[in-house]
């Protein structure tokens, strides 16, 4: 059974959209989808399935809710797109509001059920389309959309102006020069190594972060730099809204950024989406099979950083601390044991998760679901028990989290199931933790 | 300052200035060389909020909080974005502009540097300076402008209505427009992107968002009847008449002309669309498959592709050649005409024709030392730093700004010279 | 009799030849149309996906389901080597087309047999049990079992001689013809989109993003 309280949820994105639809509109919209582009991979997936069910154990939606079979991976296929094939799109504005509730809401897209799936189906793609078609139906969550939005004329995630970014790089900037002298966000340097790229919520609200990777940067006497105009944010929910084209524009206008300022490789810092988003998704769309040049995350960088010995470890956390494997960087990019060294390098008292590495539970925020807002907050915590279950098993006092989404997320569900602990990016870490060269350095926790 | 006629072309290599005065100060920032090669400049700290411009080994009179954004114009001009008592504003060799702004940023300069635009913030609304004249008009936002071709007006993209939050439904109605010499136009729309000026300065074009999935070209405010399911930037003719930009169709990305198709090809990807100087012939980025990239002149991809990226194609003066560079399994090539020049580079810089269209010059990196190239023949000797060379206007010499050895250098190589070493 | 095995065994292997080619044609040709599936194709991370898959508890899941994939493994292997390897099927072509191939004893097809049988019994109870699949279940589903397991009942049947042979045989021939045709045109092409979809999701998860799919 949904969950009644689900259904219930008001949203105005959906809400609103539904009352508008037009049956020959939605058949119209859904034939296109399903008949551009889509044809081999939709098509042979539907072909394949058993509907055997082997999928469901892989859904932190299912296992969280006392294995309802309508969250298993195949049940939210078979309520959304299967029925849409069926019927050749002639379904009703009602099927595509549920449609829009289990695909933006109930699947975070974090494609554990495609290493599940015996015929390794990527069923999250299969939910990516049908995002699609609700996107262009004009059926999207109204914080999700109102995100997009914000890409849209902005260019950043947040609605955040052109002379606030540039005003808390400046003020970070200042903040970190008071920690370490020295310490430069170098503006526009054409020709440096790197550029760092950001998401918004990073200047929005945690500004610190930036300070801290300036400090990082100093320290480690990288030659970086970021860019002062549009382009900064590397995030996109514009990808998971199904809002391909401003998608697109988006990874575009950021990579353009990058080769303008003539730099060798683009680092990002602690997210995961925008990793999938600029990485992956964003190219693919663009027509590129890669990134236009390489794009590290901040884990494999960190990693790089002491791997070469650029910074030494000075003190290490003392307090238990436990793991959050990001999807878009664990079973998307395989960074999984990179991140075990630097928590190792970084703590003395580290206790891992189980199932982890590529297995590891979606943290239920990721995918556009925590962007889809305070309307779907309580369903969002509901259908994440099972993570909460296996970060308390590890009696561990702190979560490394380094991906902004698992970060809000892990610290919802931290509070709603009263774990105790805390969330921290690696960067706050690291901070913390290293030999600045200056015989300063933090207390010992 | 004269032109670049008026520019020292005698042959030979001069010291500046050396560089190594630099270290008393406590930073030195982004060094900017001016066009002629006579001067360097760099924004120094000498103690924590108090920062200097540096040229020739000369100080800027008055220090100021901070210093950013520092460039020459092409007329010689330094300019640079500086604070002063919490304020922002510009300073043009060492002169402050009077107004004083909450924020101050994106410069912009017209082809002959006469002119001088900047984006401003006062009292939490966004509006824009040109040459220190002040638009009056103030808006919610504005992401970015265009200036046209003399610098003497400027098309920016300007929210013109206040959105509550979350209010996806006024966006929806379109809160977006151009803003002309800060007149918006009078149609509103969903997003503004890429605006440009036509080549006499009367126009403006620009993309515009018309429904969620909608997209066109509208020029001054009034779109095509051509609908796409979105673009990337326009540009005009040269006379004027035509705008051209690429557009999503179900078959593939087309070059369209007012609307209708001006290429047949049709393409994974297509951007950075540029005419020959004859305004007729026609280059763009193509993608012709899935993570394959080259340069379509007049509809004809160049037969090779490269893996990785392919950025805006040039044509020679002459139109008879086309430059491009591209990045091809991790490293960087010159491509000319579709043949790329031998070697690879870690970095390459968009390459010059000579005026006459015979020669092509370009800086490139290679192990972190950086060299110029001309006509696929790297120089031998590599620097430490370098500014892209400039050719002079008989096409016959090369100018040369480089740093070697901690002394910031000037070099005029005349080429016959060069072909015979 | 003799005529209905041949026009049976013509039209099912020949649906059910031209119907996996057209198949595989069309996806081939869809494939080139969407364009990134084909370049992401690796013929090492493919493998590796196909291999873990193919060896029983090598991956997580296989683990997590002991009982099913313990049936599963024995259930499609008897499923596709008993017909092959039946003495009755084998000396029929061989009197066609003078050649055939080692068989295995008929005590041991039978217990095979018995397999595939207790097999289907398995999934159909796990299909009425387990919630997460009855969920996905529909007549198809059911049919499709049926029609595997027919073949396989009658072929039984008919070898202990226990009904009217010559009834229970056309039976076994229809069944079995209706099982191969079935196989393009149903969920029951899985046995061969399988290496495709589990090479390329092999694919995109090793060669593109570095991570194990298994």
């Amino acid at each position: 059974m949904a969950d009644i309280e689900d259904a219930r949820v008001e949203d105005a994105g959906i809400d609103q959209a539904v009352d508008k639809l037009e049956p020959a509109r939605i058949e119209a919209v859904i034939r296109r989808v399903l008949g551009a582009g889509c044809g081999a991979r939709l098509k042979v997936y539907l072909q394949t399935c058993v509907h055997c069910g082997l999928c469901a154990d892989a859904c932190h939606t299912y296992l969280s809710r006392d294995r309802d079979p309508d969250f298993a991976p195949v049940a939210k296929v078979k309520e959304t797109i299967w029925e849409m094939v069926k019927r050749q799109g002639r379904v009703s504005p009602e099927f595509i509001k549920k449609c829009a509730r289990i695909a933006y809401t109930e699947c975070g897209a974090c494609r554990r059920c495609s290493m599940y799936c015996p015929f390794g189906i990527d069923i999250a793609y299969l939910i990516m389309l049908v995002r699609r078609i609700c996107a262009l139906l004009g059926v999207v969550p109204v914080y999700l959309q109102d995100t997009v939005n914000s890409h849209a004329a902005t260019s950043n995630q947040m609605w955040v102006q052109p002379d606030d970014w540039i005003d808390t790089l400046i003020w970070q900037e200042e903040d970190a020069a008071d920690e370490l002298e020295g310490v430069r966000i170098p503006l526009d340097r054409e020709g440096a190594d790197i550029m760092y790229s950001v998401i918004a919520p990073e200047p929005k609200i945690l500004a610190q972060l930036i300070a801290n990777m300036a400090v990082i940067m100093k320290v480690a006497g990288v030659d970086w730099t970021m860019p002062s105009l549009d382009g900064w944010d590397n995030s996109n929910m514009a990808m998971y809204s199904g809002d391909f084209e401003v998608m697109g524009r988006v990874e575009r206008l950021h990579w353009e950024r990058a080769l303008q300022l003539k730099v060798k490789r683009v680092v990002m810092g602690e997210c995961g989406h925008a990793y999938r988003g600029a990485v992956y998704d964003g190219p693919k769309w663009l027509g590129w099979s890669k990134p236009p040049i390489p794009m590290v995350h901040a884990v494999e960088f960190y990693y790089e950083l002491l791997r070469e010995g650029r910074i030494k470890i000075a003190r290490k956390i003392k307090e238990p601390v436990t793991v959050q494997d990001p999807c878009n960087i664990v079973r998307g990019r395989g960074l999984h044991h990179k991140l075990r060294y630097i928590i190792n390098e970084l703590c003395e008292d580290f206790r891992d998760v189980s199932p982890r590495f590529e297995h590891n539970y979606c943290c239920a925020a990721g995918g556009g679901v925590i962007n889809c807002g305070p309307p779907w907050k309580l369903s969002r915590l509901k259908s994440n028990r099972v993570k909460a279950e296996q970060l308390a098993a590890t009696d561990a006092h702190l979560v490394v989290t380094p991906c902004h989404n698992c970060h809000s997320g892990i610290e919802d569900i931290i509070g709603y199931y009263g774990l105790g602990m805390h969330v921290t990016f690696i960067n706050e870490l690291l901070v913390k933790c290293m030999d600045r060269g200056d015989g300063s350095g933090e207390v010992e926790r | 300052m004269s032109g670049i006629d008026g520019w020292n072309w005698d042959a030979g290599e001069r010291r500046v200035v050396e560089l190594g005065v630099l270290s008393s100060f406590e930073q030195v920032h982004e060094f900017a060389v001016s066009p002629d090669g006579e001067k360097l400049a760099v924004p120094v700290v000498e103690e924590p909020g108090q920062v200097r411009v540096w040229q020739n080994g000369e100080l800027w009179s008055e220090a100021v909080e901070r210093a950013w954004s520092l460039r020459f114009l092409p007329d010689g001009r330094l300019v640079a974005l500086v604070r002063v008592d919490d304020s922002w504003t510009v300073a043009v060799d060492g002169q402050r502009w009077e107004d004083e702004f909450e924020f101050a940023w994106n410069l912009k300069f017209s082809a002959n540097g006469r002119s001088l635009a900047v984006q401003v913030k006062r009292g939490m609304k966004y509006g824009l300076v040109i040459d220190g004249r002040d638009w009056g008009a103030e808006f919610i936002s504005m992401r970015d402008f265009a200036l046209s071709p003399d610098g003497k007006r400027a098309a920016a993209l300007v929210q013109v209505e206040q959105l509550a939050e979350a209010d996806i439904f006024k966006f929806a109605e379109g809160v977006w427009s151009v803003a002309v010499d800060g007149q918006p136009w009078e149609r509103r729309f969903i997003n503004v992107y890429s605006p440009v000026f036509s080549p006499d300065g009367q126009h403006v074009a620009a993309e515009v968002r018309l429904d969620m999935f909608e997209y066109s070209i509208a020029e001054d405010g009034r779109p095509w009847d051509a609908v796409f399911g979105t673009s990337w930037a326009p540009c005009y003719r040269s006379n004027g008449k035509g705008i051209i930009a690429p557009v999503r169709t179900p078959e593939g990305w087309a070059l369209v002309e007012n609307g209708k198709p001006v290429w047949q090809g049709r393409y994974s990807q297509m951007w950075h669309q540029r005419l020959a100087p004859d305004g007729q012939r026609l280059a763009a980025v193509v993608s012709t498959a899935y993570g394959r990239w080259t340069v379509a002149v007049d509809d004809r991809p160049w037969p090779r592709t490269f893996s990785d990226v392919v950025l805006a194609p040039r044509f020679s003066p002459d139109g008879g050649r086309v430059v491009a560079l591209a990045r091809d399994q991790g490293s960087w090539l010159v491509v000319v005409n579709g043949q790329p020049w031998p070697g690879r580079f870690d970095m390459a810089w968009e390459p010059e024709f000579s005026p006459d269209g015979r020669h092509l010059a370009a800086k490139v990196e290679r192990d972190g030392k950086f060299q110029v190239v001309i006509d696929g023949h790297p120089l031998p000797r590599s620097f430490d730093m370098l500014w892209s060379p400039r050719f002079s206007p008989q096409g016959d010499k090369l100018l040369v700004r480089a740093v070697e050895e901690g002394v910031y250098k000037r070099l005029v190589l005349g080429l016959e010279q060069l072909a015979r070493a | 009799m003799e005529l209905l095995v041949t026009v049976c065994a013509w039209l099912g292997l020949g649906v059910l030849l031209l119907g996996v080619t057209g198949r595989l044609l069309w996806a081939w040709r869809a494939a080139r149309i969407e364009g990134s599936v084909l370049p992401v194709m690796s013929a090492r991370y493919g493998l590796r996906s196909l291999v873990h898959w193919l060896l029983p508890l090598s991956t997580r899941n296989q683990r997590l389901h002991p009982v099913v994939t313990l049936v599963s493994y024995l259930f499609h292997l008897c499923l596709l080597l008993a017909p092959l390897l039946v003495a009755g099927h084998v000396e029929l072509w061989r009197q066609r087309w003078g050649f055939g191939w080692p068989t295995l004893p008929d005590p041991v097809i039978d217990v095979m047999t018995l397999v595939v049988m207790v097999a289907v019994l398995f999934f159909l109870l796990r299909r009425l049990a387990a919630p997460e699949v009855r969920n996905v279940t529909g007549w198809k589903e059911y049919l499709l079992l049926m029609v595997v397991v027919a073949p396989f009942v009658t072929g039984i049947i008919a070898h202990l001689h226990l009904l009217d042979y010559r009834l229970v045989m056309v039976l076994h021939i229809v069944s079995g013809t209706l099982w191969l045709v079935l196989i393009p045109f149903s969920w029951l092409s899985h046995m061969f989109w399988f290496f495709f979809t589990r090479s390329y999701m092999g694919s995109e998860f090793g060669a593109v993003r570095n991570a194990r799919d298994w």
